[in-house]
């Protein structure tokens, strides 16, 4: 726990980094405490045809959509859904792409060619493109979309590892713990992977702000969950027919998904700058 | 330290040759790094691998150590054959035979603290509890002059100095019998220089050990090291007991490398120095005497025929004109 | 004064994270016309800072010359305009010989290039003029340099200069490159070489080439070198005078054999003592080189020194005059040859 302060505590010096942190944090917030902070949590089911499409007010802080639900509240609980799908897709993309470019980088030859030619494969085809074809051959819904994504993701995590890998196997603990006797296992799990924790952290945080950006890409295209689900993409879809009056209904969720996607980039970027080369410095050496 | 006793490590002509690939990834040529190296090593003994760069003593240490796999040739520890044996098999002989890298601070994994990276050795090779080795760490660590306070500290916190003592702990919580110790001075200054091989002797007491000493400094050898081995271009070419290989080197090249050495007092070494030129490219040797491009006494016959080491004088050498 | 190089009380500090590190503590230090100067010291003593001084190529954002004055040729250095300093005496009447003849050369371009790029500015047959990004190479200069370029390979035994001259740095030995570097200090006719641990990176028979070379050369020419080395056997091997530094500070200078065979400050004769011996014993110096951030007063070695008393944790000695040539800083200098006790 103390280590993570200390980075929290050193992020707080880049400002860029700051603002990312405070927007994940919004969003965080946002998605735990929809129902406390949102005005009509009800909108998320109940329609309202009387009062669609009025303009932000005191009542409707954003204004109301197609079906008179508040923006506002539906954009909170679009929220959970939002971080729901980063979070899944982008574990499940770690949890296959970190073993694959372990095993690949851990060992050489034809075993570890083959699979980095694998996730070469899925790294050529465009991942939005990767993520329609899928998402429109099972249908739509939230977890055929959040298996398009980690489809698509996990080359990303694979290369990552794998590079990390190889350049550690030089490095003389290495090979001094793999004289001792260690096992491969042992060598991988309980050496190399603290050791390259960083990059997968940094590569997370980017990752998020990826397969965000590409869900709502999806949800836009009517891949996503279908109504009444308060996703952002959907949303934005849904108020094509009725722009530029009701400029609020797409606004809301775009900016939503701007800062979202952005504020996961600039933590991406703050924790590179922060992670690895301060831990390193040994303070013990003298001028 | 018996003299009869069998030899604790044994070399039988080990070669390591290395595949030089073109850009196309063809193989063009081999690099033959080590070539044919015969030695004995006896229990106690410390033995000193000596040459200039390229000269193959650090393959050889990392290809006794299993860092490389033989092409040719056997190692036998303590008269068992190793260099063949199957990965899980050569692990477990990590237990006697170890390795200490020319920086021992860098060994250490620096997300590890050092209770753990001296926990592990014991963890992968015994079967101790957590006290019992709680105790043997303890032990060691007093060994190695060190507080139990470091325990709880990363490698990047203690100094290069406190660094090098936990390395040499790690292997030494194996107990092993033979360590190589692979150009462990290398860099340091004179003090720090003198205070490391107190450190060694002082463990070799203690624990009983054999050394590999793989050095190019030669002052060094000369007080650690009872016989010295000096390689040229993979090959050894002179190998014997310190004292006589030094008072009256046989080898040209051991001639030349001992008038090369700077000394304090006296005459400038400099002055008389004959060496010309530089050694051969490694992937590209001479044929016959690999030495004979630079050679005083080269004739003919070194061209044609490789001299093998053959005994004179109380120590063994490769020379036709010995 | 008849010195080449005189550096009086200089000060020099560098910034790190836990304050200022006083890396040099009021060095002197003196160079004569055509003789060999060695510094020696463990790392840490700062005599790479106190060459880089004297070449005038700090870390302008880390250091800070506290004071002191480095005079060449009667002329404080610190005190005159830095771009007239780097016209005229850096890399012309002061070269320098990097430590890592690996890392000196451009990897991108042949050597001939590089060479020749060097003559451009720094030859002394050139007009001196400021650096401009596009100056005139007049063609019978640069017949005249590619001569003198070509008679210093072979001067430095490089096989083949004209060829050698096309080709790239890599193609060469770490022996070879340091030959070359030696002719690139030597081009510009310099009256000092500054040379920073030139043979560290050398095999030994080759370190013995270079040393041999190196000494030949500079003598011919009449050419001053002050060369840092942790090295004491190198030291014995170029210099006509030694200089040994602990900690940021210099403790005792003098010709090359009363150093090594009368050694009089306390350090000196333990560092002596620590080099390995042909009997076999080892001898080591107990304690730890001071941190430069928190120095000791007075004489930085007192806390390891078996002599020191009360005077040497206060007052720094100055320079006492031995015997010729043969200066000590110490409050009680040691009157045996060296090995006799410490």
């Amino acid at each position: 726990m103390r280590a993570v302060w200390f980075v929290v505590a050193r992020l707080a010096r880049d400002r860029s980094a700051l603002i990312g942190l405070v927007l994940i944090a919004l969003l965080v917030a946002a998605a735990l405490l929809a129902p406390v902070l949102s005005t009509h949590p009800d909108d998320v089911f109940e329609l309202h045809p009387s009062e669609r499409l009025r303009a932000p007010s005191g009542t409707h802080w954003l204004g109301t959509d197609r079906m008179g639900a508040d923006v506002y509240s539906r954009l909170l609980f679009g929220a959970r859904i939002t971080i729901l799908i980063g979070l899944i897709a982008v574990g499940a993309s770690l949890l296959i792409g970190v073993p694959i470019g372990l095993v690949a980088g851990y060992y050489h030859g034809w075993p570890s060619d083959l699979l980095m030619r694998a996730s070469d494969v899925f790294l050529a085809v465009p991942q939005v493109v990767l993520a329609i074809a899928i998402a429109q051959t099972l249908g739509p819904s939230l977890p055929n979309v959040i298996l398009a994504l980690s489809v698509t993701y996990w080359p990303w995590f694979a290369r990552v590892v794998y590079a990390e890998t190889r350049a550690l196997q030089k490095e003389p603990f290495v090979e001094s713990t793999a004289a001792l006797g260690a096992s491969p296992w042992r060598l991988t799990v309980l050496h190399v992977l603290p050791n390259i924790a960083s990059p997968i952290i940094v590569r997370s945080s980017i990752g998020m702000g990826f397969t965000i950006l590409t869900a709502a890409a999806l949800g836009f295209l009517g891949l996503g969950p279908p109504p009444p689900t308060p996703e952002w993409g959907r949303t934005i879809a849904e108020s094509r027919e009725f722009l530029p009056g009701a400029w609020w209904y797409a606004a809301a969720p775009g900016v939503a998904i701007f800062l979202t996607v952005m504020g996961f980039n600039l933590l991406g970027d703050g924790l590179r700058d922060v992670l690895d080369p301060r831990l390193r410095r040994s303070p013990a050496r003298d001028g | 330290m018996s003299a009869t006793a069998a030899p604790l490590l044994e070399l039988v002509d080990l070669a390591r040759h290395f595949p030089v690939r073109s850009a196309f990834g063809r193989r063009v040529g081999w690099l033959r790094a080590v070539d044919g190296v015969s030695l004995q090593v006896r229990p106690g003994e410390t033995l000193g691998l000596v040459g200039e760069s390229g000269c193959g003593k650090s393959t050889l240490g990392k290809t006794v150590m299993g860092i490389y796999t033989p092409t040719a040739g056997e190692i036998r520890f303590s008269g068992r054959e190793i260099g063949r044996l199957p990965r899980r098999a050569r692990r477990a002989v990590a237990k006697d035979l170890q390795y200490v890298y020319q920086d021992p601070g860098a060994s250490l994994d620096p997300r590890w603290k050092v209770r753990p990276l001296l926990h592990e050795p014991l963890l992968i090779h015994t079967t101790l509890t957590r006290a019992e080795r709680d105790r043997e760490v303890g032990a060691i660590l007093a060994a190695v002059g060190l507080p139990d306070a470091h325990l709880d500290l990363y490698p990047h916190e203690l100094s290069g100095g406190q660094q090098r003592r936990v390395g040499l702990a790690r292997i030494l919580t194996l107990r092993p019998r033979l360590v190589i110790l692979d150009e462990p001075t290398s860099g340091l200054d004179v003090s720090v220089q003198a205070s490391v091989l107190k450190l060694f002797r002082s463990l070799q007491e203690t624990f009983a050990l054999t050394y590999v000493f793989i050095s190019h400094d030669l002052s060094v050898v000369r007080v650690m090291c009872e016989s010295i081995a000096v390689m040229y271009l993979g090959k050894i070419v002179e190998r014997g007991p310190t004292a006589r290989v030094f008072e009256a080197p046989r080898h040209p090249y051991t001639r030349s490398l001992l008038a090369a050495v700077p000394r304090i007092g006296g005459r400038r070494v400099i002055q008389d120095f004959a060496l010309e030129g530089e050694p051969p490219n490694p992937r590209d040797i001479p044929t016959g005497c690999r030495f004979r491009t630079r050679c005083p006494l080269a004739q003919a016959r070194c061209a044609e025929e490789e001299p093998a080491l053959r005994p004179v004088d109380g120590r063994a050498v490769a020379c036709h004109f010995a | 004064m008849a010195e080449l190089l005189a550096v009086r009380g200089l000060r020099v500090d560098f910034a790190t994270d836990r304050g200022p590190a006083q890396v040099l503590d009021g060095i002197n230090l003196d160079v004569a016309a055509g003789e060999v100067v060695g510094l020696v010291g463990e790392s840490g003593c700062g005599k790479t800072t106190l060459a880089r001084a004297i070449l005038g190529v700090l870390p302008e954002s880390a250091a800070r010359i506290r004071g002191g004055e480095v005079r060449f040729r009667g002329v404080d250095l610190l005190r005159q305009d830095p771009a007239a300093v780097n016209e005229q005496v850096r890399g012309r009447a002061i070269t320098f010989i990097p430590q890592d003849p690996f890392t000196s050369f451009s990897p991108l371009f042949q050597v001939g290039t590089q060479i020749m790029d060097l003559m451009k500015w720094k030859s002394p047959r050139g007009r001196v003029r400021p650096a401009a990004l596009f100056g005139r190479y007049p063609r019978a200069r640069r017949r005249a340099d590619r001569e003198a370029v070509l008679d210093t390979l072979r001067a430095v035994q490089i096989p083949e200069p004209t060829r050698a001259l096309r080709r790239l740095p890599h193609e060469f030995s770490g022996g070879q490159r340091q030959r070359l570097m030696i002719a690139m200090a030597l081009l510009p006719e310099p009256d000092l070489i500054i040379a920073d641990e030139p043979t560290t990176a050398l095999d030994v028979t080759i370190q013995a080439q270079i040393l041999r070379l190196l000494r030949a050369l500079v003598k011919e020419r009449g050419v001053s070198v002050l060369f840092t080395t942790h090295d004491l056997g190198t030291a014995h091997e170029l210099c006509d005078r030694v200089v040994v530094m602990y900690a940021g500070q210099e403790m005792e200078a003098a010709p090359t054999d009363a150093f090594f065979g009368r050694p009089a400050h306390p350090y000196t004769r333990r560092l002596l003592a620590s080099v390995p011996g042909p009997e076999g014993e080892i001898r080591d110096i107990p304690g730890e080189v001071p941190s430069l951030v928190a120095p000791p007063a007075g004489c930085r070695f007192h806390p390891r020194c078996d002599h020191a008393t009360a005077e040497c944790r206060v007052e720094r000695p100055g320079p006492r005059d031995l015997a010729d040539g043969h200066s000590v800083r110490c409050h009680h200098p040691v009157d045996a040859p060296a090995g006799a006790g410490t």
